[in-house]
């Protein structure tokens, strides 16, 4: 068999040219088939063929093909890797996306801003080891006033505006929309033989009245109660200041107001100082100009309604505010009318 | 209630800006909703009193005067128009750049003199207009006639007028004394109460008229004077001024007094027409059936038995604490007044005023209960005033029946129980100090005890507690420490309806679902559309009486109705996705009893499948993705979902199913039916899935079925069954779901359904995707075509199965 001379500087050569032709990754493979596929690659080939060479030149060439496939081997894998990192730079500049184009967009539900309200303030007690309960909305006019020490006759009654159902049970339980949280605090005694209760009652409210910016004739209270041998107003005052710092933020302060709630002897009305304006007061709309913000009343529960429910008053002292969780959401969020929230507006309520 | 600083001031010394004093009013006493300063903006060197010392007429206009005037500082001579103009008056007199209301259009302005009709004017004599002060502009103001020429009006008629909102347990606040007393506390400044000095010059008052108490249970008290050869006329300005800034009208000085001593004391007051009071006696007693009073407003009021009327010998002549009657009221004719000082039970009153729909200043105050003892007080004071004021004799002595005396309540309070209910000591000098400023006689038995006697004019404090509020507001709530509840928390009550209520909430949040939360009360019109007639339970709600507006008068049974509304009102200006949710309750009656409020969450969704602007083809929203919610929100819970056709009023027919855990429907799901969706103008298909929680919450796992994730592969399988055409998905995939075999769970998607060509008739061709799950071991070839044979066996014997191409 005749041996004939390879030129491997010439077969690199015409390697090199026509993988640097290949422009793709089909392209590069089919070069490898070609150059140093494991059938019948031109370069494999020759390797192959060393054996038949003269015994004299079998060294050298076998070298010289040893040495071509390593470096159309390097080559090889040179060209991807430049082709992998042109098809990144591409990506980046050709292929670039408009990123300011919109996306597709995941359905998104929120919760109502008073719900939101509300857990916040829950929250906010359930720290301090409030427990929650609820009651009935549609209330007996005992629970709502007489247990509350108002009776029929009072001018209290002025300050509830009330809703009445037409139903008349025995021809004298007078059944209404409750006016307030407050009969839960009834409700919650009665089934606590024995203090302490420390509780928190949220719930909807209805009162019968002209509606404006800042009334709506539903709204949502929460009642906290706590009975126990050595509830103190002071205590009253440290766990108000706790949720006002906790919900209107750190640095507020808050003051008590003397009040007047027929179940709470004192009676007081709270005001946290104005986290708009910072007192500074004058043309403030929040405040109106007194650097306080009313937010609920409070006191301390009546020794007739503790004496009522057979707690010893002597021994057992408690406290108990009421708070309007809309009014909450309106100062922490700047909200200018109370009438939004029970519209249900998807373009107010999905601002929350 | 409004309060004038003026007077105030004049019961006790003020020396707090006016912001302090209002802020420790609202602190300590009642609240101050505003003021207003009178005068604010009259400058004290360019408005001053003056006297008219002349007046001429105008050589250039017959309209016009000359009038001279005594500022105090020389002679000016000033044009003016008005026709009361005459000399002797004083008046307010302003000069250049003073700072007035423009007369003509009502606007603030700065006074600028030019001449008029050719004569110079060296100031302005001013209108009640002008300054501020009302809308009179026909004539000048003129000032009393003991007003110091040259003084600044400000001092002379400038005030502040507070608006204040007080409690409805104290009569007393709704007096200036009253109010006064309170700021003496908080300032420790003496009050300076009113003079009740007067001389008893006439006749023996019982000679003049006799008094009876009918009914004593109602009336606690009743003193009378009389007061002949009255001269009615106008009372003083000082007086009209005060009724004026307090919002009462003067009349005459004889109504003027009552009028005035009432807003001093807190305590009402009549004056009757001596000479109209039939058989000179007056009976306080229960109205008689039929019986009718025209009272002073002029309405003819029917009275009713358990009203407490006055009377004369031939019949009722006032409603008692509420209005005189016309019969016998006070005119310019009048010569001898009857005054009426009285104490009337505050129930009865307000009672009587509510029924009659009649509130007066007089019943506000009787309701809210005054001390018996006042009418004593209010007698002498107004008794001093007709002296002063009225002229006339006041009869010798006071008629005074008092059925109603009590002695004051002594209440014992402790240092121990102050400490307790407050939660900080106060120091035994304040207290008594506060005690004292504030009425109330205090004695000392023993170190930490204190017996305590509250004033006549405050028969709201029974009870240690109503002291301690008194001492422990004037002390200042400011001084009261911050402190923490101490001792041991409650056990929690279970609440598992609520707990899964506010889980719920967050799912369908986490769903794309907007909460919304809808009235309570609605149309009954609206809830006939999505309520049967024949559901007893909902067809049937409650209504309430009163209600704020006719489209809130029904208790909602069902949720649906509103959520309808809220879905149609969004639609109008939302193009995209609408998915809302709202959990609240329906409200069921019960006989006998209030309602059984029963929590529903209710979820509607439609239109497109998601926000597409400008991206068209994007398929809507269909009972699939409500359905595939559903699913999410079970496997979230831990409940399986079953669901059955059904069919529903309102409810889209072979678009609607129960959901159903075990035996028990939980709810349901559906498209809506195009006929109610359009009752509430809604013209695209809408879908509702509604949970009942009370129903729910009895399945729900305590924890969720915890398993370890197996350690060995799965093997997935695709098959193909024929069935009937009409069968069940649903009960394809419950039955492989269910399958087990030698501890090796199986879970089946369907993901194709094909009918038609190449399948015998009446069949369809269903291709699963199975998974085959052992926790022990990898599965071999052989365990899993055992398994598949015994599950086509049973899908051939319960629901006529067989393998396609099998």
């Amino acid at each position: 068999m005749t041996s004939p001379t390879v030129n491997f500087d010439d077969l690199q050569a015409e390697a090199l040219a026509s993988l640097a032709a290949a422009g793709n990754d089909a392209a590069i493979e089919q070069w490898r088939v070609e150059w140093l596929g494991r059938q019948d690659g031109r370069v494999t080939s020759l390797l192959r063929s060393v054996r038949d060479q003269p015994q004299e030149r079998r060294a050298a060439f076998g070298a010289g093909a040893n040495a071509l496939k390593n470096a159309l081997e390097a080559a090889l894998e040179g060209r991807r890797e430049s082709l992998r990192r042109a098809e990144l730079e591409a990506l980046a500049t050709t292929a670039a996306i408009d990123v300011t184009y919109p996306g597709r967009r995941r359905p998104l539900g929120r919760l109502h801003p008073v719900t939101q309200t509300m857990r916040d303030c829950l929250a906010a007690f359930k720290e301090m080891g409030f427990r929650i309960a609820e009651g009935p909305e549609v209330e007996w006019s005992s629970y709502n006033f007489d247990a509350m020490r108002i009776p029929e006759d009072h001018p209290a009654r002025d300050m509830w505006d009330t809703i009445w159902v037409d139903t008349l049970i025995d021809g004298e339980r007078k059944m209404l929309l409750r006016t307030h949280t407050s009969p839960n605090q009834a409700r919650v005694m009665e089934r606590t033989p024995v203090p302490p209760v420390r509780v928190v009652v949220p719930g909807k409210c209805y009162r019968q009245e002209a509606t404006d910016a800042t009334h709506e004739w539903m709204l949502t209270q929460i009642e906290g109660l706590a009975v126990d041998d050595g509830v103190r107003m002071s205590d009253l005052k440290g766990t108000l200041y706790e949720f006002a710092r906790r919900i209107f933020g750190q640095d507020r302060r808050i003051i008590f107001h003397h009040s007047y709630f027929p179940f709470v002897e004192p009676g007081v009305e709270i005001a946290i100082d104005c986290f708009i304006c910072r007192g500074a007061g004058s043309g403030c709309g929040t405040c109106h100009g007194t650097g306080w913000i009313e937010i609920l009343g409070a006191g301390m529960v009546h020794p007739e309604i503790l004496e009522n429910m057979g707690y010893d008053s002597s021994r057992y002292t408690g406290f108990a505010f009421g708070l309007g969780v809309e009014r909450v959401a309106l100062l922490r969020w700047g909200i200018e009318d109370i009438r939004n929230f029970y519209q249900n507006d998807l373009r107010f309520l999905s601002q929350f | 209630m409004k309060l004038s600083l003026n007077w105030l001031r004049e019961l006790v010394d003020v020396d707090l800006p006016v912001d302090e004093l209002a802020r420790r009013i609202t602190d300590s006493v009642a609240e101050v909703e505003g003021w207003h300063t009178i005068g604010g903006e009259w400058d004290p060197a360019l408005i001053r009193v003056a006297e008219v010392v002349a007046v001429d007429p105008h050589p250039n206009a017959d309209r016009l005067r000359l009038a001279t005037v005594e500022t105090g500082a020389g002679r000016q001579q000033v044009v003016c128009g008005a026709p009361n103009l005459a000399v002797g008056q004083k008046v307010a007199f302003a000069t250049e750049g003073a700072s007035l209301i423009d007369g003509h259009s009502g606007e603030a302005t700065k006074l600028k003199l030019r001449p008029i009709r050719g004569v110079e004017s060296a100031g302005m004599v001013l209108s009640e207009r002008e300054l501020g002060l009302s809308e009179d502009h026909e004539g000048i103001l003129v000032l009393p006639a003991d007003a110091k020429v040259g003084r600044p009006l400000v001092e002379q008629l400038g005030d502040v007028v507070f608006d204040l909102s007080t409690w409805a347990n104290r009569a007393d606040l709704l007096g200036v004394l009253g109010l006064a007393r309170e700021v003496a506390a908080l300032t420790g400044k003496p009050l300076r109460e009113p003079d009740r000095g007067y001389s008893e010059s006439g006749r023996p008052v019982e000679e003049l008229v006799s008094i009876n108490i009918g009914d004593p249970d109602l009336c606690r008290r009743f003193t009378a004077s009389v007061i002949e050869d009255v001269k009615i006329g106008p009372s003083p300005a000082w007086m009209q001024e005060r009724l004026l800034r307090h919002g009462m009208r003067p009349i005459n000085n004889v109504v003027d007094i009552t009028n005035y001593v009432m807003l001093e004391t807190g305590q009402p007051i009549h004056a009757f027409d001596y000479d109209l009071v039939r058989g000179k006696q007056i009976i306080a007693r229960r109205a008689r059936p039929g019986e009718h009073l025209t009272t002073l407003d002029g309405i003819d009021r029917e009275l009713e038995p358990d009203m407490l009327v006055i009377c004369d010998a031939e019949g009722p002549v006032g409603l008692a604490g509420i209005m005189g009657g016309g019969n016998s009221e006070v005119s310019e004719s009048t010569r001898t007044v009857l005054l009426e000082i009285a104490n009337f039970k505050p129930g009865s009153i307000r009672r009587t005023s509510m029924r009659l729909k009649l509130r007066s200043e007089a019943s506000l105050r009787f309701e809210k209960g005054i001390g018996p003892e006042t009418a004593e007080y209010a007698q002498r004071r107004s008794l001093h005033l007709f002296e002063q004021i009225a002229g006339g004799r006041v009869a010798s002595g006071l008629i005074d029946v008092f059925p109603g005396r009590q002695e004051p309540p002594v209440i014992t309070l402790t240092t121990e129980r102050i400490e307790r209910v407050l939660g900080v000591a106060i120091p035994g000098e304040d207290l008594q100090r506060i005690l004292a400023a504030l009425g109330f006689a205090c004695d000392v038995p023993g170190r930490g005890t204190y017996l305590v006697r509250p004033p006549y004019w405050r028969p709201d404090v029974a009870i240690p507690d109503d002291v301690i509020e008194d001492v422990a507001r004037i002390y200042g709530y400011d001084r009261l420490p911050a402190t923490m509840l101490r001792g041991s928390l409650p056990p929690v009550e279970p609440r598992p309806v609520e707990d899964l209520r506010e889980r719920l909430r967050d799912l369908a949040v986490s769903l794309g679902y907007q909460e919304v939360i809808n009235y309570s009360l609605t149309e009954q019109s609206k809830l006939a559309l999505v309520v049967p007639g024949d559901d007893d339970l909902r067809s049937e709600p409650l209504s309430v009486v009163n209600p704020v507006a006719a489209q809130h008068t029904w208790l909602r049974t069902s949720l649906r109705g509103s959520m309808l509304e809220a879905y149609a009102a969004n639609r109008r200006h939302h193009e995209g996705p609408l998915r809302l949710f709202e959990i609240g309750v329906e409200y069921l009656p019960v006989e006998a009893d209030l309602p059984h409020e029963r929590p529903v969450l209710c979820a509607i969704s439609g239109g497109p499948r998601e926000v597409a602007h400008g991206r068209h083809g994007v398929p809507s929203i269909d009972f699939f993705d409500a359905r595939g919610d559903l699913e999410v929100l079970f496997e979230a819970i831990g409940i399986p979902l079953q669901v059955k056709p059904a069919e529903h009023f309102a409810l889209l027919a072979g678009h609607t199913a129960d959901i159903v855990t075990g035996k028990r429907p939980v709810g349901v799901v559906a498209q809506l039916h195009p006929a109610t969706a359009s009752a509430f103008d809604i013209d695209e298909p809408v879908f509702l899935f509604e949970l009942w929680l009370e129903d729910l919450v009895a399945d729900l796992p305590e924890r969720p079925a915890y398993e370890p994730v197996s350690r060995f592969p799965d093997v997935r399988q695709d098959i193909a069954i024929l069935v009937d055409v009409d069968l069940l998905a649903g009960r394809v995939l419950e039955l492989i779901r269910s399958h087990r075999s030698g501890g090796v769970s199986l879970a089946a998607d369907i993901f194709d359904d094909y009918r038609g060509a190449g399948l015998p008739p009446g069949k369809k061709s269903l291709a699963i995707a199975l998974r085959y799950q052992a926790s022990d071991r990898t599965l071999t070839d052989e365990d899993v075509g055992r398994i598949q044979a015994g599950l086509l066996k049973r899908l051939e014997k319960e629901l006529g199965a067989t393998l396609r191409g099998g």
